[in-house]
Formats: structure tokens, C-alpha cells, sequence
């Protein structure tokens, strides 16, 4: 990890030091959290000035986790995309295999971060919450890893659908407690973080899962998943010498998205597109929440958020787990606002397809989060020249979401 | 003299009450609050992820949304309240989103409107003040602030700017009605709070027994009650007047006994 360099001018200086991205951000957290939250940020700053720390995280990063990622061209899922393309359009389509990290997904790069704060911070528990489970997996791991005890808040709903990951958790030793309160998913999971935070902040480290929550939180979980965007700039650079054009990335709370877009902010020729959860359909039940929301406060911070007219939150809905949230990472509500970022949905119906293309064409089960970014970057690349790249984060694998597609595709297992 | 400092001056502690708005018969509840001895009435505003909160309040929330609470009926239960109770204070108490999601200007005049005496919004620290701070302040609105067991001698400062009508001691470091304080440690926390700062202070969460009340009521300026009240209108739903009455009543009671013995 290095410190992000701050030059004025710059789309990367975020946020201000009262952890504001523009109008978002924030903290926006009960007075019992306040001076653990103050805390952390002082720990952050330390850490960040301290060689050792980043050499720790480096050297976990590559040896723990398997870093760097390959970055791989999909030749046959170019070619198949060309296929339906216009003459002359299909552009090359890339990607970042973040998938092949160990425990599966981006997560753990954020987690490895974290629990060496925890770490230097005297902290002896370790909580977390978590949709999908990718992020629950990950803080455990680095639990067992560290020899501290782990508790997972998990909605009951998503503990049906992830099952695999609900079973590795327990392997790594860690609690699950299910949230039987609002729908039981990933909102309920994190209120529930909360209220066990708040009720022992004496020993406890929340290792938050995505780039949202109060400040430092947004900041840190970025700057920890930045090695994606940043290895992933490096080695466009010795592979083909040459940036990519687009970069297509899923979001539920952001973190794969901005580790990915990041590096890339101030490279004023690289287009991002970040791909919400349309779900049923934007008039329908979904959770993309820059696209049907406004901006309110929850979970520590001021972002977009699904509510209604008198701000109450409203459920999400996605058929993947790691999606299904109401609300956004601050970040990117500022970048749609200033406009840096493009943001756009694709619904349960699509992400479907994009998995099972990408399985047949390239030998690749993506997890269903990044199966959006597929089905986006399909229609992204239709639309692009030939010689053109798109470089897309696949930040997930897709083994703990077969029985929800084999239940989709109506197929027994 | 504002009706929350008056309430503050009598000659016993302040025994402050919590329903949630639009759980049961709020109107009616109410009325039993005052009719029991409240001195300050605490109105919660319903929200649908209310982090701060324990099972009984988190379950008083989804009762209210379920039967469709909106922030106008809250505003409208406050209106009708004050016409009723012209000087028992009322304070609004809730989470950020609902109350900022039109604008703190637009609440607090809404609240100016509705009689509504002060407010304590749990997820607004001084640190985002601005969100509300400065509305409430020039509408004339209390901005009551937390301090909790984590609020040390050098942030009390920033949490005291700013703030008004009495301050609130969230007397254990978690969520509401659950756990209980030793009374060693909030008669310490009142002390030094009282030598920082002219505001009264009113002491809550986990308060449930006429005894605890009194206990507390030795040293505070007001005790505060809430999950013990909301487990009562659970219980009997819309005849949930009675019970209130006569629970708030033996806490009156308890704390006004208590300074004087």
C-alpha cells in the first residue's frame, strides 16, 4: 500500500479531513461510536505514515492472498460479442481476475487492511456483516488467520441463499448470528453490526465490507482495494503500453468498483461505468439506488439511498446477495454528481445471461455481482470500435451462487 | 423561561417519558404520560433501521410504519398535543434521515409549527451539526445532545456547543433497554458532567423500576424512561392508557420521594 498523493486539481484527494466527498460522507453515528470512529482515523493516519504497515499488508497481500491478479484478454468472449456487433465495432473486452484471490473475491484485500488496524489498535473481537457471504468468508479467514474471535451478522433471508459460504465461515471458526429484523439481508445485517459495536466498543474492531459506514471507513476500504486499479494499470501498461478506454465495474456498497477506478480517476481518457442492480427492473423492485434514490443518511453516512418521500429506507432487492442494498459507497455518489463516473443498471435477467456466456465462452464461473458488469460490458463493447478496450472487474467467482442460478434456470442440484 | 427549562426548575427532578409516535393509541398515551406525572414528554419518530435502538423500540418502529405512520401524522400528533397540554414540554426524538430529508429548515419549522419544544437526533454527533444544528437553533428549537460512558472530559466540550434545553446521559455504552448502569458509575458520570456544564442533566436507557428511577433522581436533574413505557402499549395495544398512567405514576412518585429523603 502506498499514500494516495494529494495534489490539487485531482480526483483523488478525497474526501476533505472531515471525511466529506463533496456533500457525502461523512459521520453520522451515535455519540457512543464518535470516539472510537475519531479513533480510528487517528490510527489510520499513523499506519499510513508507517512503512511497516504497508510492508505487512504488501507482503500478506502477496503471499496470503496470491497477489497480483492476473489480467487476463477474453479473446472468445470478444469474439462472441462481436458476433452481434456492427461492422468494424466489438471492442477488445479484458479483465482483472480479482476472482482468483484467495477465498474468491476482492474482499479480502480490504479485510487483510483492516484486521492490521485492528490489530494495531489493541482491538480483541472482530465483527463484521455480510450479504453474499464473500465478505463474511474473508473476515474469518483473516480471523483464523490472526487467532481472533469472529462474529458475522448475516440476514436470515441471505443465509438460505448462501448456504456455501454460510458452512466456510463456520469452518474458519466463525459465529454466525442471524438478522431476523426488517428483511433479513444485508440493511438488517449492518444495523445489527452496529448495535453490537455500539454496545462493546471497548473491544471490538468492525471490519466493515464495503467503502461506506462513517469516516475513515470509505477512505480505508478504498485505499486497501486500490491494488486492483493500481496493478491493473501497471500491467495494461507493460502488457499493451496503453490504458483501457472503459472500465466496467459492479456495485452494491462500491468497494471492487473504486479499488478498480481509483488509480484510473485522473487519466482523463479512461471512461468508468459502474453497474447497479436492476433486479426485477428500475420500475420494479432492484437496488440500484444512484439510479431510483436520493441522497439521505444511513449507516454512518450521507449518500444515495432507496427511501421514501418522509426518508424511510426501502428494501433492495437483487438476485445477488452482494447487491442487495439500499444505499451506495459516498464516493460514488459524488462521482455521478460531478460526473467523472457513468453510472447504469442491469437486472437479474441479464446478469443470468452474462454468467452462463462467460462460463461457456471463456471457462470462467463468475459470481453473480460481476455476472452485472459482463452483461454490461456485452453491451458497452456493441457499441465500441474494434481496437478499443474495456477492462472490467471480476471480483467475485461464482461457486457459492450455483444454487441460486441452477433455482433460476429452474435445474435441480 | 421555555417550557423545558421550566420543567427542568421544579423541585424535583424531571421524569422524562418516551412513546413511540403512532404505536397504539399515541394520542391517548399521551395523555396518560401527563396524566402519570411526566414532566417532559420524549416523542419518538418512527424509522425503519433504527441502529440505536434495542428489540422493544425496534419492534414499537415497525408498528408504526406497518400502520402507515407518516412524519406529517407525527407532526400532527405534536400539533394536537400541544393544544391539549399547553405547557408539558414535548421533545421529538429520532433519527437523522427522516429529519433531514427535506432539509433541517423545512423540520425545523415544521417543528416550530407544531409546539414541539426540542430535539435529539441520535445519529447527528457535533461533528455533522450543520445537517440541523443551525435550523433548529434559529427556529428557537432545543438541540438536546448525548453524552455516553465513551463521551471522555476532552470531547465533552464539542458536545456540550451547541447544545440546549437539558443534556442526556446515555448512562451504558449500547443500545436502548437492555442492559442496566451500576449506580456508582452514573452518579460519577453526573458529577463530572454537572461540573462542565450549567444544562441539566437527564439520565436514561435501561431505567425500568420505580427504585432505579429514584436512585438516579439522587443525583440527576431528570430520569429518563422509555422501552419499559413501549413494552406496556405492546402489551395492551389500544388500552394501553391505563397501564401508562398508573406505571409513570409509581416512577413520578419514586423520584419526587426520593429528594426528599
Amino acid at each position: 500500500m502506498t499514500i494516495t498523493e494529494r495534489t490539487p486539481n485531482s480526483f483523488r484527494n478525497q474526501p476533505d479531513e472531515r471525511g466529506h466527498f463533496g456533500q457525502f460522507g461523512g459521520r453520522y453515528v451515535a455519540e457512543t461510536l464518535m470516539p472510537l470512529v475519531l479513533d480510528l482515523e487517528r490510527e489510520y493516519r499513523a499506519a499510513q505514515q508507517d512503512p511497516s504497515f504497508a510492508a505487512q499488508f504488501d507482503d500478506l497481500l502477496e503471499h496470503y492472498v496470491g497477489r497480483p491478479s492476473p489480467l487476463y484478454y477474453a479473446e472468445r468472449l470478444t469474439e462472441e460479442v462481436r458476433k452481434d456487433a456492427p461492422a468494424g465495432k466489438g471492442a477488445q473486452i479484458w479483465f482483472k481476475r480479482d476472482e482468483l484471490n484467495h477465498t474468491g473475491a476482492h474482499k479480502i484485500n480490504n479485510c487483510v487492511g483492516q484486521i492490521l488496524l485492528a490489530i494495531r489498535m489493541g482491538k480483541t473481537r472482530i465483527i463484521a456483516e455480510t450479504g453474499a457471504g464473500q465478505h463474511g468468508v474473508a473476515t474469518a479467514t483473516v480471523c483464523a488467520r490472526f487467532g481472533l474471535p469472529c462474529f458475522i451478522y448475516m440476514g436470515a433471508k441471505d443465509i438460505e441463499r448462501q448456504q456455501p459460504n454460510v458452512f466456510r465461515m463456520r469452518l474458519l471458526g466463525a459465529e454466525i448470528i442471524p438478522v431476523t429484523s426488517g428483511a433479513g439481508t444485508l440493511k438488517d445485517a449492518m444495523n445489527e453490526g452496529l448495535r453490537d459495536w455500539v454496545a462493546n466498543v471497548h473491544d471490538t474492531f468492525y471490519i466493515i465490507g464495503t467503502a461506506a459506514g462513517p469516516h475513515p471507513y470509505p477512505e480505508l476500504v478504498r485505499d486497501f482495494q486500490s491494488v486492483i486499479g493500481k496493478e491493473a494499470r501497471a500491467q495494461m501498461l507493460s502488457r499493451i503500453n496503453r490504458l483501457p478506454d472503459l472500465l466496467v465495474a459492479c456495485i452494491g456498497g462500491g468497494s471492487n468498483a473504486l479499488g478498480l477506478f481509483h488509480p484510473f480517476l485522473d487519466d482523463k481518457d479512461v471512461a468508468m461505468l459502474g453497474i447497479e442492480a436492476a433486479g426485477h427492473g428500475l420500475d420494479k423492485e432492484h437496488a440500484a439506488s444512484l439510479a431510483g434514490g436520493r441522497p439521505g443518511i444511513l449507516h454512518g453516512n450521507k449518500t444515495y439511498l432507496l427511501q421514501d418521500a418522509d426518508g424511510q429506507i426501502a428494501e433492495a432487492h437483487s438476485i445477488s446477495a452482494g447487491l442487495d442494498y439500499p444505499g451506495i459507497g459516498p464516493e460514488h455518489s459524488w462521482l455521478k454528481e460531478i460526473g467523472r463516473v457513468r453510472y447504469d443498471s442491469v437486472t437479474d435477467t441479464d446478469a443470468l445471461a452474462a454468467f452462463q456466456l462467460l462460463c461457456r465462452t471463456e471457462g470462467i464461473i463468475p459470481a453473480l455481482e460481476p455476472a452485472h458488469a459482463i452483461a454490461a460490458v456485452e453491451r458497452e463493447a456493441k457499441k465500441m470500435d474494434r481496437d478499443q478496450i474495456i477492462l472490467a472487474n471480476l471480483c467475485g467467482r461464482g461457486d457459492k451462487d450455483i444454487f441460486t442460478v441452477a433455482e433460476a434456470l429452474g435445474t435441480k442440484i | 423561561m421555555t417550557r423545558l427549562s421550566t420543567a427542568f426548575s421544579k423541585a424535583h427532578p424531571a421524569l422524562v417519558a418516551f412513546i413511540t409516535a403512532g404505536d397504539g393509541d399515541t394520542a391517548a398515551n399521551l395523555d396518560a404520560l401527563v396524566a402519570g406525572g411526566a414532566d417532559v414528554i420524549e416523542l419518538g419518530m418512527p424509522f425503519t433501521d433504527p441502529m440505536a435502538d434495542g428489540p422493544v423500540i425496534q419492534e414499537a418502529n415497525i408498528r408504526s410504519l406497518n400502520a402507515g405512520t407518516t412524519t406529517a401524522d407525527i407532526f400532527a400528533l405534536a400539533s394536537a398535543f400541544r393544544k391539549r397540554h399547553p405547557d408539558t414540554p414535548l421533545v421529538l426524538m429520532g433519527y437523522a434521515n427522516p429529519m433531514t430529508i427535506r432539509g433541517g429548515d423545512w423540520f425545523a419549522s415544521e417543528c416550530n409549527k407544531a409546539g414541539v419544544d426540542g430535539v435529539i437526533c441520535v445519529d447527528i454527533p457535533p461533528e455533522e451539526d450543520p445537517e440541523l444544528g443551525p435550523a433548529l437553533r434559529s427556529a428557537g428549537i432545543d438541540l438536546i445532545r448525548l453524552a455516553t460512558p465513551t463521551t471522555d472530559v476532552a470531547r465533552l466540550p464539542a458536545v456540550l456547543d451547541g447544545a440546549s434545553g437539558f443534556l442526556y446521559y446515555v448512562s451504558v455504552a449500547g443500545i436502548t433497554g437492555l442492559q442496566v448502569a451500576a449506580q456508582t458509575s452514573i452518579d460519577e458520570a453526573v458529577a463530572r458532567l454537572k461540573g462542565q456544564t450549567d444544562l441539566p442533566v437527564a439520565v436514561g436507557f435501561g431505567v425500568r423500576t420505580p427504585e432505579q428511577a429514584a436512585n438516579i433522581a439522587r443525583v440527576a436533574d431528570g430520569v429518563v424512561v422509555g422501552s419499559a413505557i413501549v413494552e406496556l402499549v405492546a402489551q395492551h395495544g389500544a388500552s394501553a392508557a391505563g397501564p401508562v398512567r398508573d406505571y409513570v405514576a409509581s416512577l413520578k412518585h419514586a423520584i419526587v420521594a426520593a429528594r426528599k429523603a
